[in-house]
């Protein structure tokens, strides 16, 4: 029995600590968040050679041959440092391929995925917030046209995976003169969007994709929870840190019981909620039973209580954290972004209850 | 992450369940006696076996099992599974014997222990007076050495079980020069004696579980204090690190959310079950969200417990953790039994299946429990000043807040 990291993720946490600390601190964050660039070239290739982007695939493609679990804890480091660029839609491209790619397919893309030479976006929501598989609508075929939503990091993809009426997934390369990205202004800067025009696109459809397009969304999910995970204690540890040293009345503001409340009110909200990915993650291999439930779930709570502390925290930094200056503010808008990236937590809540069986 | 017990103590399950297969429900004449009786029998066995009681002696009535978590958690796994009785719980088996266990004397063991394991001992716990709450180390009830005896007078107040219970263990000031936390003494007493009076107090359920309890000149023996003189405080304080951590305190929350999903699926609104309501299932389902963090949270402290590790913030996190999913419970039960929560508990004019009773108990029932015990007031003191490690306030009750007395 032991429900917690082991040690090698142990080791993977404070190593990508130690790296992001080093190569995006929060001034880094700041000038790519002001510059709404996103994709830091540098950065991307410093994780990349880390191992960071093939954690997940398979060993004869050049990746770690990992699990999901490891995934999660580098998403919830970047979580923790408000980390920019494309991870997110990468390692759910390439686990989409390794899934429900052909043969062909796999050695065709997954080497480039996981050394991080070549870049792969989503392109899944469509408009009315049609995120799920199976709410799709864009015909799939040789040629594909139409429109997809919030499309994140389009610019200099080299390749799409594209969700499919059916709920099945395509391929689109970057360079397809059918593509036209359509940049979106966006709330979280450090993760820009594009709304992705494809006008008979040639398109290569995964093979089984069907199956691998769901279970792509809860490894999604599973990592959207774990950033939120990561933002939330970060929002709490700025405001605990800034209550220890700002000074009213005389006297350190956090010696103010109010105060005080409000933080451990944040703490209560987010600490005892990093099961919940760890266990969705650890069932995406292990409990596939619990498996799509349990990453709903995770979704749902962690991206709410995310919201709740960040806006707390902007709170408790009183009128300077109502600035652009103040860094709080990656931290809220990255929480926007987690809650309603790939469906928001009522639509997550309402899919959990589909599937339980209550009568149990 | 492994969540599998390993072929070792997969062999424990299953000599457990075998065991619960054997015994649990009795059978035979056994069968026909009463509840309490069939419990008390089957513990005795449980004991015997190695099942219950596992970290008290076999001298004193328990098992006497070296500590295993695991195996103790296959236990709760397994007789929860069987729906057998575990140990006794309350304030006796749970406060007094490990407080006996640590601090007390070979004969105050040997006289007290074994009785109250069995449940011939009912204890109740005077603590709380009306001016010392929260703020519990400036309690005023004093004892007196008269002879070799102790002499007590003042008033308690709040007192659970004043009615079941025998005996009380106490907090009373017996050295008033000393200082606050210094002057305070761990004394038992019998309840039955003439210096003692009780008067019930009506609860806001119209129940009377607690009392106000007076003393005046109440006596008992010099040798029944715990600890020596003026160590009351560390004696009572040293519970709470085995309080903190509650490693079950997961399962308590789960089988709450289970009674409530029961209820979900009894009640009908509009020719329909309440729990197919997408409203109401979509709650169902954010309180789930809670139920299996606090869960997962027990999980991780298990672990590091196991491995002697620190569970950092987490275990400060579960009392209140618990209160507020137990109030969430409440207002969600609320909702479904509708109308039939206008009525008193337990009435039923129109033999209607809701069966409001439990639940109107557990929404009064759920207030009570972010009170009783340190309120949840005094446990966000405790997560930020301990946890979070902000300033303590400069106050002069800071230092003094008591938080999870009971
Ligand atoms: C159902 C029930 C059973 C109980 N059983 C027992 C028992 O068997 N034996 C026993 O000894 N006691 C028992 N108690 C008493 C219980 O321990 C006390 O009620 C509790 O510790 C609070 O003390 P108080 O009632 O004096 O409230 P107070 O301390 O007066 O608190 C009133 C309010 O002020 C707030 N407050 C007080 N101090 C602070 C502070 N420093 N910071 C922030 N807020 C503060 C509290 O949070 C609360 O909201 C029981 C209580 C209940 C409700």
């Amino acid at each position: 029995m032991n429900f917690d990291l082991s040690e090698e993720q142990r080791l993977l946490e404070s190593s990508l600590d130690r790296f992001l600390a080093e190569r995006c601190p929060v001034a880094r964050v700041r000038e790519l968040f002001d510059s709404g660039e996103g994709l830091d070239e540098t950065l991307w290739r410093g994780l990349s050679e880390l191992g960071v982007m093939g954690l997940h695939l398979p060993e004869e493609y050049g990746g770690s041959g990992l699990e999901l679990l490891d995934l999660a804890v580098v998403a919830e480091a970047f979580g923790r440092h408000a980390t920019p660029g494309p991870f997110l839609e990468h390692v759910l491209g390439g686990l989409a391929i390794a899934l429900g790619g052909s043969e062909e397919q796999r050695s065709r893309w997954l080497p480039g995925l996981a050394s991080g030479e070549l870049r792969v976006s989503l392109a899944l929501a469509e408009g009315e917030d049609r995120w799920q598989p199976e709410q799709w609508q864009l015909p799939g075929g040789a040629r594909v046209s139409g429109v997809k939503e919030h499309v994140p990091h389009a610019s200099g993809a080299d390749l799409f995976v594209v969700g499919l009426h059916g709920g099945t997934l395509g391929l689109v390369e970057g360079s397809d003169p059918g593509l036209r990205g359509e940049p979106l202004e966006i709330l979280d800067r450090s993760r820009p969007l594009s709304r992705l025009h494809l006008d008979g696109a040639g398109c290569d459809l995964l093979p089984r994709g069907a199956e691998a397009a769901p279970r792509m969304r809860d490894a999604g999910l599973v990592l959207l929870a774990a950033d939120a995970c990561g933002g939330g204690i970060a929002c709490l540890d700025l405001a605990v840190a800034y209550a220890g040293t700002r000074e009213q009345f005389g006297v350190k503001i956090g010696s103010f019981q109010a105060l005080k409340h409000q933080l451990a009110d944040m703490a209560i909200h987010i600490h005892p909620a990093r099961g919940l990915f760890w266990f969705a993650a650890h069932a995406f291999e292990h409990v596939p039973e619990e498996s799509a439930v349990s990453a709903a779930l995770a979704k749902a709570h962690l991206t709410d209580r995310f919201l709740d502390v960040a806006r707390a925290s902007v709170e408790a930094h009183g009128g300077i954290g109502y600035t652009w200056e103040c860094d709080v503010q990656f931290w809220l808008k990255r929480a926007v972004f987690d809650r309603a990236f790939l469906g928001d937590p009522s639509c997550h809540r309402r899919r959990v209850a589909e599937q339980m069986d209550w009568s149990e | 992450m492994d969540f599998s017990f390993g072929s070792e103590y997969e062999a424990f399950r299953e000599t457990v369940r075998v065991f619960l297969g054997e015994n649990w429900p009795l059978r035979g004449e056994e069968a026909d006696l009463s509840e309490s009786e069939r419990a008390r029998r089957f513990r005795r066995r449980a004991t015997e076996a190695g099942y219950l009681y596992r970290n008290i002696p076999r001298r004193f009535g328990g098992s006497e099992q070296p500590p295993d978590l695991l195996e103790a958690q296959i236990l709760r796994e397994e007789f929860g599974r069987a729906r057998a009785p575990m140990e006794l719980t309350g304030q006796g088996p749970q406060m007094v014997v490990p407080t006996l266990l640590e601090w007390g004397t070979e004969w105050q063991q040997e006289r007290f222990i074994p009785k109250t394991v069995e449940g011939d001992y009912v204890w109740c716990q005077g603590y709380s007076e009306p001016g010392a709450g929260s703020d519990l180390a400036s309690l005023q009830t004093r004892g007196e050495r008269v002879g070799d005896e102790w002499v007590i007078h003042g008033q308690k107040i709040w007192t659970t079980h004043w009615n079941r219970a025998q005996y009380m263990f106490a907090l009373v000031r017996t050295e008033p020069d000393a200082s606050k936390h210094e002057g305070i003494s761990y004394l038992l007493l019998e309840m039955d004696q003439p210096g003692i009076d009780v008067r019930p107090l009506k609860q806001i359920t119209g129940a009377s579980e607690f009392a106000e309890v007076f003393f005046d000149g109440a006596r008992t023996p010099a040798d029944w204090i715990v600890g020596e003189r003026g160590q009351g405080w560390r004696v009572s304080r040293s519970l709470l690190k085995h309080e903190r951590n509650m490693l079950g305190s997961g399962a308590r929350a789960q089988g709450l959310f289970r009674s409530l999903i029961r209820l979900a699926t009894r009640v009908e609104r509009q020719g329909h079950k309440a729990v197919d309501d997408p409203m109401v299932a979509e709650k169902l389902v954010e309180l789930m969200g809670y139920v299996r963090s606090q869960q997962y949270s027990s999980y991780i402290q298990l672990t590091r417990e196991l491995q002697g590790g620190e569970s950092g913030l987490l275990p400060l996190l579960n009392k209140i953790g618990n209160s507020n999913i137990a109030q969430q419970i409440s207002s969600i039960a609320l909702s479904l039994l509708g109308s039939d929560s206008l009525l008193a508990p337990g009435a039923n004019p129109r033999g209607t299946t809701s069966g409001n009773e439990k639940w109107m108990n557990q929404f009064m029932g759920s207030l009570g429990e972010s009170i009783a015990g340190g309120t949840s007031n005094i446990q966000r003191n405790i997560i930020a000043e301990r946890g979070l490690g902000l300033p303590r306030q400069e106050s002069p009750a800071s230092k003094d807040e008591a938080g999870g007395e009971r």
